[in-house]
């Protein structure tokens, strides 16, 4: 057994933090959150430079053909750092999408443009009626010769009002069952007939709900049979699934114990020095290294060629819970001072705290909910019966 | 990375699993209650070797590692075993360190079993000290002296919750080490106690899972496995998660112990705490989805809903075990 990522991934992260720490400067951070938007033309045009954009990625591909402990490595500095990168992930795991089930001249109309960071593609599945049972999305697409005919609305359509693309789900046959009527189009967003309307979220994200009246779309930007959308989305949504948030913990409990560490008690003494305090903080400590170890057995898992079915959602839903509950705990021990907010010059810490309190509440539920990642778990790995 | 038991260490677990399954089936838990101590089984494991390799080569014993140990004791937990192997093991470690041979000799030869109180003595006496019921010796830290005290008359047996051979111990007996030695060797067997208890704990909720997950299959209520219903499933996919993390953490603090001795005693410490918790919930869930049953002596759940709780709280409650954390993680205050 052994716990160390390898020298291959130590190398990579060193790499990657020193980068960052010149990267992420405080205009950036200050930028991503007062506009709302995890993109940044500038930030990922240096990434692409290194070659970062999808180090995973084969090299004749414009990656570096990382292994996936490479990846967790990266990925973890990245998440702790609070990267502007959403947009890019999102192009990533489309383009991974339509590597696997595009067809040649998909492959080569989009790959090398989303490889070089000049596409931004983002994901169309939720609609109002539409969340967690996304196979009973309504949005419809109607055959017209070469062409199919769009009409419907899509919810939490992240960075919409600047991409290139959205990977769509529709429902091209209403009389099948609701698994067997789906299928996904990239449908391009700068076209008569697409609105895209601003959502702003409890974090500061900005999101958009997108509308598609009479929409256009030509057949050879189907991806996958028709009616066999359902396919597609289970490889995005399982992409999705090995997420997780160790690292926004690890980030949030380093300024925790910074506040701890510097701010003395009505007792003259540091607060870190505090039983309490002390309890508390060893809590999340315990919770953040439970949850990293969860993640990097998914990925190793993966690296061993082994599907982590049950394995990364326990990893997203244990995480993600667990970044709430820390939020919670930190920003209640903290007190009154941690309600003041982020890039609030009085706050402690930048007000962090705050704003962790805000960014937590949406991670248990995108990427698929709590509730659908105990499903999960309950069906796949523990061999429960379905609700009925 | 890899989180594979190593073919030896899958032999070993094969082993000890396969001798349990003979040796320690619920009946045999069950006829050694209240005391805690199956004196055949605890013959029959010392033929295996567990005191011998549990301590280093140079000191006379086999030198597997703590994974080893802590893998061998997840096994031990899973079939409740009634032995007191975990205490004779880091008793007989504590005693290489404070290089008592004659003692460690008597133990490594299966002539005396020696264990150790997990809390200083006060006012001259150690209470609840594990395996002290059954031991022949226990070694107790009293003020800076570490004494090994023959248990015989010096010791009063406590019924329990968790059916463990425990006793009162009064300190009577010649010193091993003294000062700081002594308080430091002390510490490192606790470390090593941690794991292993750790360890013991996953077992006992890992087999505490699959029996709540057999039973909600089979159980029918309103026409359907209550297994169904997801205020069921639900809580048992959270004990799942929370038991692979549990496993994960304490093979780490285990790695940790050989690997990585910077971090090893802060892991230790959070590997028992989180494994207690997952423990204790996950019987806590099985036992009360069993319904009316589970409140039955006759179903096995409730013996391990009370070892959960007992193996870790003869120790300390959780929060205390976040304390030690934060001591090794910021330096005690």
């Amino acid at each position: 057994m052994d716990f160390r990522l390898g020298e291959r991934s130590d190398a990579f992260r060193a790499e990657a933090r020193e980068f960052l720490a010149e990267a992420m400067t405080p205009e950036l951070e200050e930028r991503i959150y007062r506009t709302g938007v995890s993109h940044d033309e500038d930030f990922t045009r240096r990434l692409r430079d290194r070659g970062w954009l999808a180090p995973g990625w084969p090299v004749e591909w414009g990656g570096q053909g990382r292994d996936a402990l490479e990846i967790l490595a990266f990925g973890e500095e990245m998440a702790r750092a609070e990267v502007p990168s959403y947009a890019v992930g999102t192009t990533m795991m489309v383009s991974r999408i339509i590597q696997v089930a595009g067809t040649e001249d998909q492959q080569r109309a989009i790959l090398p443009q989303a490889l070089r960071g000049e596409i931004v593609i983002v994901l169309g599945f939720s609609e109002p009626e539409s969340g967690s049972d996304v196979a009973a999305a309504q949005t419809r697409a109607v055959r017209d010769g070469d062409e199919w005919v769009i009409n419907g609305q899509k919810m939490f359509t992240t960075n919409a009002h600047l991409a290139d693309y959205v990977f769509l789900l529709t429902r091209t046959n209403p009389d099948a069952p609701k698994h067997k009527g789906l299928t996904m189009f990239l449908v391009p967003m700068k076209q008569p007939g697409v609105e895209v309307q601003a959502v702003f979220t409890l974090s500061g994200e900005r999101t958009n709900i997108t509308y598609y009246s009479d929409v256009r779309v030509p057949d050879a930007w189907r991806i996958g049979g028709v009616d066999e959308g359902w396919r597609v989305m289970t490889k995005s949504l399982q992409d999705e699934h090995s997420g997780g948030f160790a690292s926004h913990s690890e980030r949030l409990l380093g300024h925790v114990e910074s506040w701890a560490r510097s701010t003395v008690g009505d007792d003259g003494r540091p607060r870190i020095e505090d039983p309490d305090v002390r309890q508390r903080l060893a809590r999340v400590a315990t919770e953040t290294e439970v949850g990293r170890l969860l993640l990097r057995r998914s990925a190793w898992m993966s690296h061993e060629g082994i599907v982590p079915e049950a394995e990364g959602p326990m990893g997203k839903l244990f995480t993600s819970e667990a970044m709430e509950r820390h939020a919670q705990d930190m920003a209640e021990m903290v007190g009154p001072d941690g309600l003041r907010s982020y890039f609030e010059p009085t706050a402690p810490e930048g007000g962090k705290i705050e704003h962790a309190l805000r960014f937590s509440l949406g991670t248990t539920i995108y990427g698929g909910t709590s509730e659908i990642q105990r499903n999960i778990i309950a069906q796949r790995g523990l061999g429960l019966p379905k609700p009925s | 990375m890899d989180l594979r038991p190593s073919a030896e260490q899958e032999q070993l677990v094969d082993a000890f699993s396969a001798l349990y399954a003979k040796e320690s089936p619920p009946e045999r838990v069950r006829a050694a209650e209240p005391g805690g101590f199956d004196k055949a089984l605890w013959e029959r494991v010392l033929e295996m070797g567990v005191v011998a390799m549990a301590v280093a080569e140079d000191a006379g014993g086999w030198g597997a590692s703590l994974l080893d140990l802590a893998l061998m004791a997840e096994q031990q937990g899973r079939w409740l075993a009634s032995a007191p192997i975990i205490e004779a093991q880091v008793a007989a470690r504590l005693l290489a360190r404070v290089g008592a041979e004659d003692v460690l000799a008597g133990a490594l030869a299966g002539e005396r079993l020696v264990t150790f109180a997990l809390h200083p003595a006060r006012g001259g006496v150690a209470r609840l000290v594990p395996a002290a019921a059954v031991a022949d010796e226990a070694v107790v830290l009293d003020g800076d002296r570490l004494v090994l005290v023959q248990l015989g008359d010096n010791r009063a047996t406590v019924e329990n919750l968790g059916s463990m051979p425990v006793a009162d111990v009064t300190v009577d007996g010649a010193v091993l080490a003294s000062g700081r030695a002594a308080a430091a060797a002390l510490d490192g067997a606790l470390d090593d106690w941690l794991v292993l208890t750790a360890a013991a704990l996953v077992g006992i909720g890992a087999r505490a899972l699959e029996i709540g997950v057999a039973y909600v299959k089979e159980r029918r209520a309103w026409g359907v496995p209550i297994g169904s219903f997801q205020a069921i499933s639900h809580r048992l996919a959270d004990s799942a998660t929370a038991l692979d993390g549990a496993r994960l953490l304490t093979w780490e603090a285990a790695w940790a112990a050989a690997e990585e001795p910077a971090r090893s005693a802060e892991l230790a410490a959070m590997a028992f705490a989180f494994a207690y918790e997952s423990a204790r919930d996950v019987t806590h869930r099985s036992l009360h989805f069993h319904g009316g049953y589970g409140f039955m002596m006759e179903y096995d759940i409730q013996l391990y809903y009370r070892r959960a709780r007992a193996w870790a709280n003869v120790f300390a409650e959780p929060g205390a075990v976040f304390r030690r954390v934060a001591d090794r993680r910021y330096g005690a205050v």
